[in-house]
């Protein structure tokens, strides 16, 4: 088995692994994010829950983080050994003739990401890891402010336009990424299902209702606060 | 018509390659494309000049010799053509049409638009092929039941020519569709049973070893295949892999 992840076959079937997680996460982080927007006291509890749930914490977090780098390295990594099969460019290539112009470009729509996630974890993660685990607050409340503190601090961040430009931008990014990833994933497993019309287009409604979706949130929140 | 051509030349395979620009005058639309090479050819020739050195064989679209990247596409922009069913009237008089190799680290080139695919032969000999006890005693193909589907499909697999025309156009230099077009033509019968796993195996190790790139799953090269190889045989080799790694 270690031999068939250390072949390109076996890398492109770790990637679309790794791609499925981190679908499946975008999808349940939208779901929660979105209750800001419909219900902010049963976000706060969902957003409590998810923070202090252990198993949530030091099972799924320690997970996603690993298949957020994994996902960001292989592809790196494969982009190397690709430049490196084409020694000598084409002098003419139309690359648009038999191909779109997402599936060429991975690799600049994962790097928009990367920036994202650099970004989001400056504002969100690092602040929450600081707080309960290295000042050990794990309330999830402010001293002298009454109820949990998610709702107020989601809030606090998309006051700055320009931050909130940075995720409308992002996600623009991340639904290019997502129009050739979704179906791709499904060709790298070996499904040919990923070619057929119905999951494709499940693939182009969740890559540009998902992100839209986000955009809509930060939006909201900027115009609303 | 009347044409520019810009053409990579290079005299050998440690030389430094350029693009020149030649004129061809009077080609007619009904033309090959390798006819109006052929009258290039005659030109510099007649002139004291070195030919264009390019590949070709049967001229009908069978033998897979014929490469050439033509205008920014592998065989040029028609579909479903190899360069010697390329017509010229997909041209216009007056264009430019600018002529590459293959482009490939595992296609390196030769002299001219000349590479070398012997690569394709390796993988084909680390795997693509069943054995068959030819002492008198081979059961007759026809006698073992198989299904239209399997035979439909097993067939259109077959009918790759081994151009190298995927890996000339995919953007990683990938030969996915190549080998997946292999390994699918024996998945898919009973006779390939036998060696299955060792096949999509051996196959898959050589084609990393000889240095092509990783399948993105771009398309490209479904769409350039001069014989419309599907990408579905891309999955099956995935699913061919993934199944022997669990055997």
């Amino acid at each position: 088995m270690g031999g068939f992840f250390k072949s390109s076959v076996g890398r492109k079937v770790a990637m679309a692994l790794s791609a499925f997680f981190l679908m499946f996460f975008l999808l349940q982080h939208f779901a929660i994010n979105i209750l800001s927007v419909l219900n902010p006291d049963l976000f706060n509890e969902v957003s409590h829950f998810m923070g202090t749930n252990p198993l949530i914490q030091f099972a799924l977090q320690p997970v996603l983080i690993f298949g957020v780098v994994f996902h960001f390295i292989m592809g790196f990594v494969l982009e190397i050994k690709n430049k490196k099969a084409r020694n000598v460019a084409y002098v003419k290539n139309n690359g648009a003739a038999n191909s779109t112009w997402m599936s060429r470009n991975m690799i600049y729509s994962g790097v928009a990401i990367l920036a994202f996630i650099v970004l989001h974890f400056i504002d969100f993660w690092f602040p929450e890891i600081n707080t309960k685990f290295i000042k050990g607050d794990w309330s999830g409340t402010i001293e002298g402010v009454e109820g949990f503190r998610y709702y107020e601090e989601l809030t606090h961040k998309f006051v700055s336009p320009i931050r909130v430009g940075a995720y409308v931008l992002a996600f623009v990014f991340l639904a290019l990424h997502l129009l050739h990833g979704f179906t791709s994933a499904f060709q790298s497993m070996g499904a040919t299902a990923g070619r057929k019309k119905t999951l494709q287009n499940i693939g182009k409604a969740y890559s540009i209702l998902i992100p839209l979706g986000f955009i809509f949130i930060a939006l909201y929140h900027h115009f609303n606060h | 018509m009347n044409l520019t051509l810009k053409i990579w030349r290079q005299k050998d395979s440690s030389a430094k390659g350029q693009m020149v620009d030649y004129k061809v005058t009077d080609i007619s639309e009904h033309m090959s494309f390798l006819e109006m090479m052929d009258v290039l050819n005659e030109q510099l020739v007649g002139s004291g000049d070195d030919p264009v050195a390019f590949d070709h064989d049967c001229r009908e679209g069978i033998c897979g010799m014929c490469s050439m990247y033509i205008n920014g596409e592998a065989h040029g922009p028609d579909r479903g053509v190899t360069t010697c069913q390329l017509h010229m009237r997909m041209f216009k008089d007056g264009d430019t049409i600018t002529i590459e190799p293959f482009r490939a680290a595992a296609f390196p080139v030769i002299k001219d638009l000349v590479v070398d695919r012997t690569s394709f032969e390796r993988i084909q000999q680390a795997g693509g092929y069943i054995s068959v006890n030819t002492s008198g005693n081979t059961q007759d193909a026809n006698a073992i039941p198989i299904s239209k589907h399997d035979a439909d499909e097993a067939m259109d697999a077959a009918t790759c020519i081994g151009c190298g025309a995927c890996v000339a156009t995919c953007k990683n230099s990938s030969a996915m569709l190549f080998v997946g077009a292999k390994v699918s033509q024996y998945a898919l019968l009973p006779q390939g049973q036998v060696e299955a796993a060792d096949r999509v195996q051996n196959m898959v190790a050589q084609m990393d070893l000889e240095g092509f790139g990783n399948c993105t799953n771009t398309g490209a090269c479904e769409i350039e295949c001069p014989k419309g190889i599907s990408l579905d045989n891309i999955a099956r080799l995935n699913r061919e892999l993934m199944k022997a790694a669990v055997k």
